[in-house]
């Protein structure tokens, strides 16, 4: 398992995504956008009509991550900001790499393999952000460039973050087509059984 | 019983904010069972990214105290556990009250607002809906005080919590089987190491609300019926036996404890749940006595803040 670290700033072009492998790390700085669930669907959606989104996603970072925010003096401001689940995003993220050329996905929980198809074929990669860590997420974020969607509420809206040096994030699913969590889990699927012995089942 | 010079009213403002205090308590301050048991955790890992992560976790608990910030952005479904004693006074205010300090913490402190429509999909933006905050009342006879706990309980772990009312037949075994399964299923989805409980019971209510209850306790403290912490001990071994480690990378423990509790069973049910919870385990409890004196338990280092 190789376990690189690299410096990249968005966007990233497709050449220095490729380069990155499952266990690899990446600090992240520039513009990187949140993107739920909700999220997902609408953009989808107006691009089926052939409708323009707010922001270009083209070689950029997206973000499963709903914040807490405040506003100070008519600013927004991040308080805590950590990754949601992305296997609830894993039915909209080959289309979306497709049509949006987004080349990081930051999440945690990992995805499935309809994504890790779409970073093989389209040169992108899903990583994860320690799952829980708020805090440490919110200070990786220099300041609000701008919010679209507020009507999908604070956690679906898409938030425009400029971050620096956010990570450490850790490469799960390459250009490769490599998805860390399953080489995990075909391990664990031998376990299983013997998980059930120790309880006599 | 309230001193003299206290009106109902300052009494119930001094709630409020106690309760605002409480809901800060949880969302920034993990418990210190909680805390430890991720530190020993730290110190023993061998895997190199596993230990970038954990050192991540620790990190993140420090930014959050330090500036008094929600350690994970998910301030989680809110449920207060009242315990509630028969002769504490304004016990007819607290509904009120918890839902108030609700809404203001959300804006003070602030917490993420959570409460959504089920048919419209909107957002109330403050966190208070018909029925959340959730509030579990427990009637103490004999009693003047309120014991208050709030649990702020991550979407992400919540969303492979199950429930099924097992045959007799099925019965330990198929419950000790549904425990593995879901730790199986959950994999790195959970934010893991996890505390997983399970519960049994008569209905299925009574399961899900005892698996909840075994969310409460304090990692490494044992039931007290020696049959039961039998069980948890080898549900322990066993889980995390199965390897997923931490947030599902292949090292590491998968759960940092398990916990078991057992009400009877009807004749013919055998009602089963198991609830997990992230590592970001937070809950905080306060204590009211009857002259409006407030401590924190769970958070003793918040009660010389007075």
């Amino acid at each position: 398992m190789s376990m690189a670290e690299y410096r990249l700033r968005t966007p990233v072009s497709e050449e220095e995504v490729r380069k990155l492998s499952i266990g690899d790390i990446v600090y992240l700085s520039g513009t990187v956008y949140t993107l739920r669930d909700a999220g997902h669907k609408r953009s989808l959606e107006l691009l089926a009509k052939g409708e323009k989104l707010p922001v270009d996603f083209k070689g950029m970072a997206i973000y499963h991550m709903g914040p807490i925010v405040k506003k100070k003096d008519g600013e927004w401001e991040i308080v805590s900001a950590g990754p949601t689940t992305s296997t609830r995003i894993e039915a909209y993220e080959y289309d979306f790499v497709e049509k949006s050329g987004v080349r990081i996905i930051i999440g945690k929980g990992g995805m499935g393999k309809r994504t890790a198809e779409a970073c093989k074929k389209f040169g992108a990669v899903y990583t994860i952000f320690t799952g829980g860590a708020g805090a440490l997420g919110a200070k990786a974020i220099q300041r609000i460039a701008g919010v679209h969607w507020l009507d999908l509420g604070v956690p679906e809206a898409i938030w425009v973050m400029e971050v620096k040096d956010f990570g450490p994030l850790f490469v799960i699913i390459d250009s490769k087509g490599d998805n860390y969590y399953e080489q995990v889990k075909e391990r664990i699927g031998q376990n299983l059984k013997e998980a059930y012995a120790k309880l006599g089942l | 019983m309230v001193k003299a010079g206290i009106s109902p009213q300052e009494f119930e403002e001094k709630i409020k904010r106690a309760t605002v205090k409480l809901l800060m308590a949880a969302a920034v301050y993990l418990p210190r069972d909680v805390k430890d048991a991720l530190e020993e955790t730290y110190k023993k890992e061998k895997g190199e990214l596993q230990k970038k992560m954990l050192r991540s976790i620790l990190d993140n608990l420090e930014i959050a105290e330090k500036e008094k910030r929600p350690l994970c952005q998910d301030t989680g479904a809110i449920i207060f556990y009242v315990k509630v004693g028969e002769k504490f006074p304004y016990m007819g205010s607290l509904h009120k009250i918890l839902r108030e300090a609700t809404a203001e913490a959300t804006e003070l402190i602030p917490l993420r607002p959570n409460v959504v429509d089920v048919i419209t999909g909107k957002n109330t933006g403050n966190n208070v809906g018909n029925y959340l905050p959730w509030i579990d009342w427990e009637v103490v006879p004999n009693s003047d005080v309120a014991e208050i706990t709030v649990m702020l309980k991550g979407g992400g772990s919540e969303a492979v919590s199950m429930m099924k009312v097992l045959t007799p037949a099925e019965g330990l075994k198929g419950a000790l089987k549904a425990v593995v399964d879901t730790a199986f299923e959950a994999g790195p989805r959970t934010c893991p190491p996890n505390i997983i409980a399970l519960g049994i019971g008569a209905t299925g209510e009574i399961a899900a609300k005892m698996a909840k209850r075994g969310l409460l306790r304090p990692v490494g403290e044992r039931h007290p019926d020696p049959k039961v912490a039998e069980i948890e001990e080898k549900l322990l071994e066993a889980i995390n036996s199965l390897g997923w480690g931490i947030h599902g990378t292949g090292s590491g423990p998968t759960v940092l404890d398990v916990h078991v509790e057992v009400a009877e069973r009807h004749p013919a049910t055998y009602a089963v749940s198991v609830m997990v919870y992230c590592w970001a385990a937070r809950r905080a409890t306060m204590k009211i006595t009857a002259d409006g004196k407030v401590t924190y338990p769970s958070h003793s280092f918040l009660d010389k803040e007075g």
